[in-house]
């Protein structure tokens, strides 16, 4: 009996941390800190620089989180999990949210139980060829020579496209990434085809990077976005919207820049809503009113954040594509604020 | 001249033969020379064998130096700065506090260096001979250091709280190698007594948790302890992870030592069990003073070889989600400013590792040499 009550209070005193929870706002809010999933590393979308702060396009989301909740980008743990770790994670709660490259897909969202709240990154299996191929699109490479990853979606993706289009192509299959690279940068195939966000990642490690060119046409759907836990949905709120936020300042014209300006003279209703000059929306997420304003204040709207960290001006060099604005002909679309 | 002197006793003695001295030995037999024909070029098959040795060597090695060090960059601040085509050692420089500490924040990393130096001098103290109080020293390593080490580097007592999530880098690797080596020889020592014990339950426990853990791969316990451990737990709790990765490592490496340790004590002669016996010890007297000193000498290779490998299988924690060395490295070369520096962050990472894991290797092989008393061939 005694050994028993002794083994209870031991393991009781072991997870004190989050029983009683109200809910994952209340407990970010009483932790003073956000806990973040990233990736393990992965180049213009989460990676450590060299003073230790995480950067990149994913760790954005993070940080445009943690400042709508504090006002402050650098309330935020990133917690590292691999492709094998992050759905536990997130389940044992052992991280408020995710935001790593995870495709949204039917199983995640309904049989793991995961809400994802928006697509911050379309991705999709693409092409490079040299330039001096002078290939404009995707359905100019009948006959070409194609690397691919063996026994992946991709190789699949790349049989069904070409068939699809009457087009015929030489696949040269390799285990890994690095083999596929080197393959390509030997000229032991015309077209290096993978999801075009780690196309832009390996173009930068070839050795001459700007002989070479990602084709506009993308062959697959990878919606990345961050995701919660299924249930709290005070908290998919907060995450969905600050996402939200940082695509409808792009839309607004709103910038980290002219924020303040807008704030203080703006006519335009859905900016000063947003802004929370008009309205009281902040609140009704459980934040304050200016939350909007702080996040586009601390980490910049949607295209600066992707001019920052994938851009063409970055050494992942990646186009907008699909992912711009609806307005500009690519697919970003969030709902009005209102 | 004393051996011309025989006037005095009128006695003829025969004249002594005094040997000239010795010419020294052929130029080709000695020294450098000497020793590349002996070995070398012993006849024309061994010398074949060298000459294309040479010529690879005149192959692999040029490039290599030249990448590495001649027309490498060592200077620097960022990626731009190295313009001389050969490795970046840039990266390295700039990186390393962060190779080393991980996440930890910059004004605390004075105590993970105090920590793991107090360790360390202590460690080298102990295991050097003939300095006085050595038996205080190893006591005080065994009790009050790791509580010591743990209050230093997780903080309290007026040091602030740093969480397991940001150690990382080397520090990480050097802390779960030390757990897991201070503690899988003991418990690997217990189960190994425990395996050849005379009681059923105990023996039986011992072999099935040996046989259990053995059978499974150190990354599936480590996996288990990340996906299956959180569903036996209240909801919403949150059990260290790196606590978690310690206990797997312990618990794994323990398993492989008490295989080790049981050859020791399986090649002990029967009469040594007997003799103490016989002596009126009881089991643990006899153990502790017969036994097991002559059968944990006997497996001393055997031991150092787990430890380093326990000291390399620390990589795999990167599974997990624990930013140790290899896995500090490979995410800084996935920051886009320097992008394509695998090789020197793998280099780097090689060759720490290669100088504990020699340094474990060449203090096995002195330890091994001092106790080698009895059972000389």
């Amino acid at each position: 009996m005694r050994y028993t009550s002794l083994c209870a209070a031991g393991f009781a005193a072991m997870f004190v941390a989050g029983t009683a929870s109200a809910g994952t706002l209340d407990d970010v809010k009483a932790r003073g800190e956000l806990i973040c999933g990233v990736t393990t590393g992965l180049a213009g979308f989460a990676a450590p620089d060299d003073k230790g702060e995480w950067a990149g396009f994913d760790v954005d989301v993070c940080r445009a989180v943690a400042t709508g909740v504090f006002g402050d980008p650098k309330k935020v743990k990133f917690v590292p999990t691999t492709g094998k770790s992050r759905f536990p994670a997130l389940q044992s709660g052992e991280v408020d949210m995710l935001a790593r490259n995870t495709t949204w897909t039917f199983d995640r969202d309904v049989k793991l139980g995961f809400e994802f709240t928006g697509i911050n990154f379309y991705d999709g299996q693409g092409f490079m060829v040299r330039k001096d191929l002078g290939v404009k699109s995707a359905y100019e490479l009948d006959g070409a020579s194609v690397c691919v990853t063996t026994g992946s979606t991709t190789e699949l993706n790349l049989g069904d496209f070409f068939r699809a289009n009457n087009m015929s192509y030489t696949p040269v299959v390799y285990e890994k990434a690095d083999e596929i690279r080197t393959a390509y940068d030997a000229n032991r195939c015309d077209v290096y085809t993978t999801d075009r966000s780690g196309l832009a990642a390996q173009r930068s490690e070839l050795s001459n990077p700007d002989d070479h060119v990602v084709l506009p046409e993308v062959i697959s759907k990878e919606p990345l976005g961050p995701l919660v836990q299924h249930g709290d949905h005070q908290w998919g709120d907060v995450v969905r919207w600050s996402l939200n936020v940082m695509i409808i300042a792009e839309e607004l014209g709103v910038t980290s820049q002219n924020v303040d300006d807008m704030r203080a003279s703006s006519k335009n209703p859905e900016i000063r809503r947003l802004l929370g000059v008009e309205g009281e929306y902040g609140p009704r997420l459980g934040l304050a009113n200016d939350w909007a304003y702080n996040i586009i204040k601390t980490v910049g709207n949607y295209a600066e954040s992707y001019e920052r960290n994938v851009g063409p001006n970055t050494p992942i060099g990646l186009e907008r594509g699909v992912n711009a604005l609806w307005t500009d002909g690519g697919i970003l679309y969030a709902p009005p604020f209102r | 001249m004393a051996t011309m002197d025989t006037s005095q006793s009128g006695r003829e003695t025969p004249a002594v033969h005094v040997p000239a001295p010795d010419l020294p030995p052929p130029a080709t037999e000695v020294g450098i020379i000497g020793w590349a024909r002996a070995n070398l070029f012993s006849n024309w098959w061994n010398s074949l064998l060298t000459l294309v040795g040479i010529y690879l060597f005149y192959l692999i090695l040029p490039p290599i130096l030249d990448w590495a060090i001649f027309s490498a960059d060592f200077v620097g601040e960022s990626r731009d700065d190295c313009t001389s085509g050969g490795a970046c050692w840039v990266f390295i420089s700039i990186r390393f506090d962060q190779f080393i500490y991980g996440f930890y924040p910059e004004a605390e990393r004075w105590r993970p260096t105090l920590a793991v130096g107090l360790g360390l001098l202590c460690l080298v103290y102990c295991l050097t001979d003939g300095v006085p109080f050595r038996k205080y020293v190893a006591m005080f390593l065994c009790l009050p250091f790791p509580i010591i080490a743990f209050f230093l580097l997780s903080g309290g007592f007026g040091l602030p709280h740093v969480e397991t999530p940001k150690w990382g880098g080397f520090l990480l690797t050097i802390v779960i190698a030390s757990v897991g080596i201070a503690s899988s020889l003991p418990i690997g020592i217990a189960l190994a007594l425990g395996r050849r014990s005379q009681m059923p339950v105990i023996r039986m426990i011992c072999i099935g948790f040996i046989e259990f853990v053995r059978a499974v791969p150190l990354i599936t316990v480590l996996f288990m302890s990340l996906v299956i451990l959180p569903l036996f737990l209240p909801p919403g709790s949150n059990f260290d992870q790196l606590l978690r990765a310690l206990i797997g490592v312990s618990l794994f490496s323990a398993a492989y030592m008490a295989e080790v340790v049981r050859g020791g004590l399986q090649a002990m002669p029967k009469g040594q069990y007997e003799a103490a016996q016989a002596l009126g010890m009881n089991y643990w007297t006899m153990m502790r003073l017969i036994i097991l000193p002559q059968a944990l000498k006997i497996v001393i290779p055997a031991i150092v070889s787990s430890f380093i490998g326990l000291f390399k299988d620390t990589t795999l924690v990167l599974i997990i989600g624990l930013v140790d060395l290899l896995a500090m490295i490979q995410l800084a070369v996935t920051d886009s400013k320097w992008i394509g520096l695998a090789t020197e962050g793998y280099a780097f990472c090689a060759i720490l590792f290669f100088i504990f894991c020699f340094g474990m290797s060449q203090y096995s092989m002195y330890l091994e040499r001092k106790l080698h008393t009895g059972h000389k061939r």
